[in-house]
């Protein structure tokens, strides 16, 4: 039979200075192992919330995002004849031909500090495929023109990058007319254009990055990889859909952040074990009387382990519990970094995922489990009349 | 009557680095059933440890202890643990009662080891409460109680699950003289209502009084 939880609980509560600071630790290092998960998270749900799964996107196999991807003007051409691309109601297709391009700009408060810029070339048809990208200040850029319309990242990030300010890149001056939101996914991120004035800009006038097309059904998907498969003009080419390629350009920078800073949390979780294994010993040498007297009345030495084990766990549970609480602030800001996967800056918010709130958890507890394993040990091997006359 | 503790050619010594230190030397005792049984002795005599080993929270270097037909002695560590809370209720010199249960919790606590239910168990310790006379104190807590009213808790759990025997160190050895005229009054209620077999290990020559039997222990042996 347990010792009841209540004993435990209460005992809990009886030591408030030691028991508090020792949560107060575990609630630091909780803090920063949720905040790092939410920043990768950040990253992960930004560039997944950016592409939809109802549109592929095709780029060169070699490449490894889009702005080292070429899609020439005639497999442009064979991509939108294939059956399995959706068509207008005037019957033409729903496809972008996206020319991707990076340049520099100087961001706002880093004295002079520059960062790249992704700039996208669109056609008409990228706003059916992406109907949340909206422009929200100004208006639409017009086809044929040198101008641009710029993320609502961009706009509070860079110099210049408000609506009636110019640009210059591509050996030209850009006119910003107008400001867009993208549903804080990467989109939010770039600047946009007519295709044909990035590609005369460039010089990329024999193609594209990418082409995006929507399905006439998502179950198509396969179909369409076959035809990427066996016709030859297209085997150098890869379909996926839009949301798997931006969720892939996420993986190496998510990757690295969470390992960094599990990595770092780990070193942070030594001195956190320390203090629980520390409370523990002391509540262990403060309670052998106790321990000696339920040994006595037939509690067996098991059920003094989990009594004990429990109380360092419920420690380290509370302490996760305000880590999270305090992290959990975090949602409300934004940050941007290098993507690595597409080498232009990104911004993205801190995102407090069920996945995050369950892996602090679960760090927590192997804490507490770690923490107060010994101390526990210690408790339940006590000789019961070593233990009785210590009172 | 029958003997329901025998104590058969008992020696228990405690080795401290290399020394053996012998505590008790081939004891013998039986007690009856119903027997209150007082055993003093001096400091170091022995008789703590001759409650222990009875009570078995303690085994023998050497001997057999029956206590109820059980060679107490030869049950392994789980067994004597389950053995303890069903056949034994202890009373200590300083009431070792829980501090974070109520008086309801610290004498429901024994019970918690039994297969009673909940009603069961409550109706148990309503009882053992009201047997000690504190049944309008089972929501305190120990700090919010006397030394006397703390110890008889201690009492109501010593009885709670109808014990085969109750083994009392020093029961009044932390309390007025008072309370302890009380205690020792409830010790000899138990014995002779309730016909609790009681062996109490004391200093104090008027708790000695009150029981049957008084052995005397000096150096490790039955005098």
């Amino acid at each position: 039979m347990k010792i009841p939880l209540k004993y435990t609980i209460r005992n809990f509560r009886s030591r408030p200075l030691t028991t508090g600071i020792t949560i107060g630790g575990i609630a630091l290092v909780v803090f920063v192992f949720v905040a790092v998960l939410m920043l990768s998270s950040g990253i992960r749900k930004t560039l997944v919330a950016t592409g939809s799964p109802d549109n592929v996107m095709v780029t060169r196999k070699a490449a490894n995002g889009e702005i080292s991807s070429i899609i020439m003007n005639d497999t442009y051409n064979v991509i939108l004849s294939l059956p399995q691309v959706a068509t207008d109601s005037g019957g033409k297709p729903v496809a972008t031909g996206d020319v991707v391009v990076i340049i520099n700009l100087p961001k706002i408060g880093t004295d002079g500090g520059i960062s790249n810029v992704t700039v996208r070339g669109v056609s008409p048809a990228a706003f059916q495929l992406r109907p949340n990208v909206k422009v929200v200040e100004g208006r639409m850029f017009s086809l044929g023109a040198r101008e641009v319309i710029v993320g609502s990242s961009i706009a509070k990030r860079f110099e210049g990058a408000h609506v009636g300010g110019t640009v210059r890149f591509g050996g030209d001056t850009w006119m910003i007319v107008g400001k867009f939101e993208a549903g804080g996914t990467g989109f939010d991120s770039e600047m946009w254009g007519d295709t044909a004035q990035l590609q005369d800009a460039f010089a990329r006038q024999g193609g594209y990055s990418t082409v995006t097309f929507r399905m006439t059904s998502p179950d198509q998907l396969d179909a369409i990889k076959k035809n990427f498969e066996t016709d030859n003009r297209l085997q150098q080419f890869e379909a996926k859909t839009e949301q798997q390629f931006f969720e892939e350009m996420s993986e190496f920078m998510s990757i690295f952040i969470g390992a960094l800073g599990v990595f770092i949390t780990v070193f942070f979780s030594v001195g956190a074990i320390i203090g629980a294994m520390i409370t523990m010993y002391s509540t262990v040498a403060n309670r052998t009387v106790e321990i000696g007297t339920l040994r006595a009345l037939g509690f067996r030495r098991r059920s003094v382990l989990a009594a004990f084990l429990a109380e360092s766990v419920l420690i380290s549970v509370v302490g996760a519990a305000i880590g999270i609480f305090l992290a959990s602030w975090l949602q409300f800001l934004t940050v941007s970094t290098l993507n690595f996967g597409s080498f232009a800056e990104l911004e993205f918010s801190f995102a407090l995922t069920p996945d995050v709130v369950f892996f602090a958890f679960l760090f927590a507890i192997l804490m507490g489990f770690t923490g107060g394993f010994l101390p526990s040990v210690r408790a339940a091997r006590l000789n019961i009349v070593n233990a009785l006359r210590a009172s | 009557m029958a003997s329901i503790i025998q104590v058969q050619s008992v020696s228990k010594s405690y080795w401290r680095d290399s020394f053996e230190i012998p505590v008790l030397n081939n004891i013998s005792l039986d007690v009856p059933e119903g027997e209150f049984l007082g055993l003093m002795g001096p400091s170091g005599s022995g008789k703590t440890t001759l409650l222990n080993l009875i009570a078995g929270i303690d085994r023998p270097t050497k001997g057999k202890i029956l206590v109820g037909n059980t060679d107490i002695a030869t049950l392994s560590e789980s067994q004597l643990a389950k053995w303890r809370s069903h056949n034994v209720g202890f009373i200590f010199q300083f009431y070792n009662l829980m501090p974070v249960l109520t008086a309801f919790e610290n004498v429901e606590l024994p019970l918690l080891l039994t297969s009673l239910s909940k009603k069961e168990r409550r109706d148990h310790v309503d009882m053992a409460l009201k047997v000690v006379g504190l049944s309008d104190r089972m929501h305190h807590y120990p700090k919010q109680l006397s030394g006397g009213q703390e110890q008889r808790v201690a009492i109501a759990r010593a009885i709670a699950s109808d014990p085969l025997i109750l083994v009392a160190d020093e029961p009044t050895g932390d309390l007025d003289k008072h309370s302890a005229e009380e205690i020792l009054t409830l010790l000899e209620r138990l014995n002779k209502e309730f016909k609790k077999t009681i062996v109490m290990v004391t200093h104090d020559p008027r708790a000695a009084e009150k029981a049957h039997t008084v052995r005397q222990l000096d150096k490790g042996e039955l005098q």
